[in-house]
């Protein structure tokens, strides 16, 4: 309440970052180019240089020439997968206005986990596209639960809320799981091995069938990149300014959804990438989600695939599986965020 | 109830982590007597009172409660003499009236000691000065924000303590409710004497409550005294940085502010 | 002040007081019957004369063997480990003033979890060792936990919200190293992570009954301060509770509790979680929640293992039983606890 104010600073910081925005989607597609070439080139086997030629349409007749030969779908897959989850957590970041989410903390991962466990165990479900199908209601059921539990009630679904909705319905969702493997010695091997999160099992055919989910939602969630931005004034100023809130919210949302179950149907719950990223690429080069979404897919990519050869050199001749990485790396930073900002903000 | 308590701050400096708020502060609480805390948002006002009140150690200086170090006292036994009641008290889910009132008797039981009349007694002479006994049985988060506010300051007046500090008691309230929180302060003190000392927003308010009115400034005490001496416009420019006028308000005889904004100009000299 | 005020003000606290004394009274006989049922059922069935007789020390033909060697340790255990996670569940609710800030959630179950996994998994030990990296584990967890989240002193939030990160992380080190398990092990160390009594034996009981003679004093003596936390920190501080020194005692005591029993059996889910919502639901708020919260918790394992036991064709472990019961009320309690605009 002192008199006169200092008027505020100009504003060159924006305007500086603006410029450098497209710098900035250029270094993230070379890394994630250098990252793919890496991947197939290095994993948990060690091979010669000779045969990297099987990747690119040479012969394939030793073991050196089919594991590298493995690696390309297994890339592929990691690449598509990264750049889903990347992808889908800012945009569930956008939706939520909550720096803290990411599919996986919000329980979306164990509800997909949970449809597929259920698909596979009393519905016989085999296929990938059934995987897919499965794997995204499952998500979708979860999500709009967390969501309607954490924003009852007084302040609307405030990051503490959500989080604690996301992991005690994790936590009540992995019961059900538990309570439905158990028993089934059939399945339990199977289903573990998905459960972990893993890309090796990464073919042409799997990353085919889930390819059209894929690039709907990619499709949906760009288109919603405007809609997010007067998302993010708060409900009252978005109406304000025009937005069509509760359909705006709807189609990201959905967009999101369906990235995440189609990505965790072929892979298994993954987590932390939606969340990392996006706050890694806000930090570094700021602006509107017309940036962010593709920062994010990009960067998302990179590092699912970055994660990923580090899993296998961490670990030769085994590996370590990706989603461990994620976590490693992820939880740490997540932990850093809620350091960094005021308690009462969140 | 009536036994007079010096409290006194020397030189105090109060601080959070990297930001002094107060600096090298001198007070002195009358005893007895109403007292009023004003300043600007951040000027250090609760950050004085929790200080006060052993929430806050200092980082330099002391605060002397009868000549006793307050930060040195076991607080058990602070409690019993000095009484808080701070911004936004938190009433957990379900409790009742009865029983949030009850805890307020927390300081006077020792490890084993068990629930005596003197205790139920004070709970319902609390109850009846705060008009909230027929409330007894009601959840705490079933009440309007008034009767809430009552509630807790039930609470406090059932630790019976000779001094009682209240952080922003009134802030969230309507006018009615204000009114009747600061007459029930003022009951307080005319028939048992006990020395209260809050912190207001409103300055007529606490210029027509008080007995004594602080203002603070820049971390530092700006003026002390009777509010007739304490609020001029030269006080009110200094400290919240407004034009003003200050006529005698005809009904209580006490100083009135009159804020004069960009489109009021001072009425005219006669 | 008048009469009839005060009056009425003593009959509500008798009021209270007797409600809660019934409740009391109500849930040891429960879990008496509970017991009796656990120590007579099976597959032999024994009358309540010849388990009396095993209890009292006496030898009984057949039944000393499969009453005192097997059930006797088994619902001893059920009761001990019941108690520790209800105390140690509702200890954490009450300090962080939080009613979803159980160990399930915040991380200290994941660490321990996480232990006995390596343990199991890529030590290949068994038993007391298992328990004993468990208990570190747990401990460890919750120091790292709480230094992570200091800043300023503790936030309720954010201590909370590393909780729930660092659990992530540790449930990932879990099921990779699940993930690289040989058959044997991973048996093992899947019905270690359920939660289970199965092979009970009194090597596994004591040392949960001395946490638990050691700890619950110490909550139990500082309960009414515990409970005037919950009034918040300013509010407890200016009633004369020494908050810091206080929640500390707490939080060493209700560790060491959920370790020692996660130790034992293994994070039975939803245990440390329910029983604090569940005693304040049937004894009210006003009180102290600490011994119906031991009680419910006592009764929810050794009711939760009859029934894994003996409702179902196939056995299954007591987590999945808390589990899948517990899922659905603790979507209740969130819904409720959101609705009402508590503090959430």
């Amino acid at each position: 309440m002192t008199p006169a104010a200092p008027p505020a600073a100009p504003d060159t910081g924006r305007r500086r970052t603006g410029r450098g925005r497209p710098l900035w989607l250029l270094a993230a597609l070379g890394a994630l180019l250098a990252l793919a070439f890496a991947s197939v080139a290095v994993g948990s086997r060690e091979v010669p240089w000779s045969a990297l030629a099987a990747a690119f349409g040479g012969p394939v007749d030793g073991f050196d020439q089919a594991a590298v030969a493995k690696r390309v779908p297994r890339t592929l897959l990691a690449v598509l997968a990264g750049a889903a989850l990347g992808l889908s957590g800012a945009v569930m970041q956008g939706v939520t206005r909550n720096p803290l989410a990411d599919p996986g903390i919000l329980g979306v991962n164990t509800g997909a986990s949970l449809a597929v466990v259920t698909g596979i165990a009393f519905f016989g479900l085999t296929s990938a596209t059934g995987f897919v199908w499965a794997a995204i209601t499952g998500a979708g059921a979860t999500a709009l639960f967390v969501y309607a539990v954490g924003s009852l009630g007084r302040g609307g679904a405030t990051p503490l809320k959500l989080a604690l909705a996301g992991a005690a319905t994790s936590a009540a969702l992995a019961s059900f799981i538990s309570a439905v493997v158990l028993p089934r010695n059939d399945i339990a091997g199977g289903v573990r091995s998905w459960q972990v999160g893993g890309v090796g099992g990464g073919t042409f055919e799997s990353v085919s069938q889930v390819l059209p989910f894929l690039l709907a939602g990619t499709v949906i969630c760009l288109l919603s990149a405007r809609g997010l931005d007067l998302l993010a004034l708060g409900d009252e100023l978005a109406a304000g300014l025009g937005a069509r809130v509760a359909a705006a919210r709807a189609a990201a949302s959905l967009g999101a959804v369906v990235l995440c179950g189609a990505a965790t149907a072929v892979t298994g719950p993954i987590a932390f990438v939606g969340l990392v990223v996006p706050h890694a690429f806000r930090l570094l080069a700021g602006g509107g989600h017309r940036w962010l979404l593709p920062l994010s897919a990009l960067g998302g990519a990179a590092l699912l695939t970055a994660a990923d050869v580090a899993g296998r050199i961490a670990a030769r001749p085994g590996e370590v599986d990706v989603g461990i990485v994620t976590a490693l790396i992820g939880a740490p930073f997540f932990i850093h965020i809620v350091r960094r900002r005021k308690v009462r903000a969140l | 109830m009536t036994t007079d308590h010096s409290l006194l701050a020397e030189g105090l400096t109060l601080g959070y982590k990297d930001r002094t708020v107060i600096d090298s502060l001198d007070l002195a609480v009358p005893p007895g007597r109403i007292t009023a805390i004003v300043g600007a948002n951040a000027c250090g006002k609760s950050t004085l009172l929790r200080s006060m009140s052993r929430l806050l150690a200092p980082r330099g200086g002391r605060v002397l409660l009868d000549g006793e170090q307050v930060h040195r006292i076991p607080p058990k036994r602070l409690a019993r003499t000095l009484g808080l009641l701070p911004q936004s008290p938190v009433a957990p889910e379900g409790i009742t009236v009865g029983d949030l009132v009850g805890r307020g008797r927390h300081p006077h039981h020792g490890v084993l000691s068990r629930w005596r009349r003197e205790d139920d007694e004070a709970v319902a002479a609390a109850l009846d000065a705060t008009r909230t006994a027929d409330l007894a049985d009601r959840p705490v988060d079933e009440l309007s924000g008034g009767q809430r506010q009552r509630v807790w300051i039930a609470m406090v007046l059932a630790q019976r303590t000779d001094l009682l500090l209240l952080d922003e008691p009134t802030t969230f309230l309507d006018v009615s409710h204000q009114i009747e929180v600061l007459d029930l302060l003022t009951d307080l003190n005319r028939s048992l004497g006990t020395t209260i000392v809050l912190v207001l927003h409103d300055l007529n308010l606490a210029a027509r409550y008080a007995d004594h009115l602080i203002a603070l400034a820049s971390g530092g005490l700006h003026a002390a005294g009777p509010p007739d001496q304490v609020l001029t416009p030269a006080m009110v420019q200094a400290v919240f940085g407004l034009r003003s006028e200050v006529i005698t308000d005809p009904t209580s005889g006490r100083p009135l502010m009159l804020p004069l904004g960009r489109h009021h100009a001072p009425a005219p000299a006669d | 002040m008048s009469t009839s005020t005060v009056e009425a003000v003593i009959r509500g606290r008798r009021h209270r007081a007797r409600r809660r004394r019934t409740v009391i009274a109500v849930l040891t006989a429960l879990i008496a019957l509970a017991f009796a049922a656990a120590l007579m059922a099976g597959r032999t069935f024994y009358p309540p004369g010849d388990v009396l007789g095993v209890v009292l020390g006496q030898d009984v033909p057949g039944a000393s063997f499969t009453v005192g060697r097997l059930r006797l340790p088994r619902a001893v255990l059920a009761v001990a480990v019941g108690a520790c996670f209800g105390l140690g569940g509702v200890t954490f609710q009450t300090m962080l003033r939080n009613p979803l800030a159980s160990p399930d959630i915040i991380g200290i179950s994941s660490g321990a979890g996480a232990a006995a996994t390596f343990a199991i998994v890529a030590l290949s030990l068994g038993g007391a060792a298992v328990s004993a990296f468990a208990i570190t584990a747990g401990l460890a967890v919750a120091v790292l936990i709480y230094l992570l989240s200091f800043k300023d002193g503790i936030a309720g939030t954010r201590l909370i919200l590393v909780g729930i990160g660092v659990a992530a992380m540790l449930d990932s080190v879990t099921a990779h190293l699940l993930d690289r398990a040989a058959e044997w092990d991973l048996q093992e160390a899947m019905r270690w992570l359920t939660g289970s009594l199965n092979g009970a034996a009194w090597g596994d009981v004591l040392p949960v009954l001395a946490a638990l003679l050691v700890a619950a004093p110490v909550l139990l003596h500082r309960s009414g301060e515990l409970s005037l936390l919950r009034l918040g920190d300013d509010t407890a501080s200016a009633l004369g509770v020494r908050v810091d020194r206080t929640r500390f005692a707490a939080i060493v005591a209700a560790v060491g509790l959920i370790a020692f029993a996660t130790a034992a059996a293994g994070p039975v889910a939803f245990v440390a979680f329910l029983s604090g919502p569940i005693a304040a639901r049937i004894v009210g708020r006003d009180g102290s929640l600490f011994v119906p919260a031991a009680l419910v918790g006592a009764l929810l394992v050794l009711a939760a293992d009859l029934c894994a036991q003996f409702l179902f064709e196939a056995r299954y472990p007591v987590g999945v039983v808390t589990g899948v019961l517990g899922a659905p009320y603790l979507v209740y309690l969130i819904v409720r606890t959101n609705r009402a605009g508590g503090s959430l």
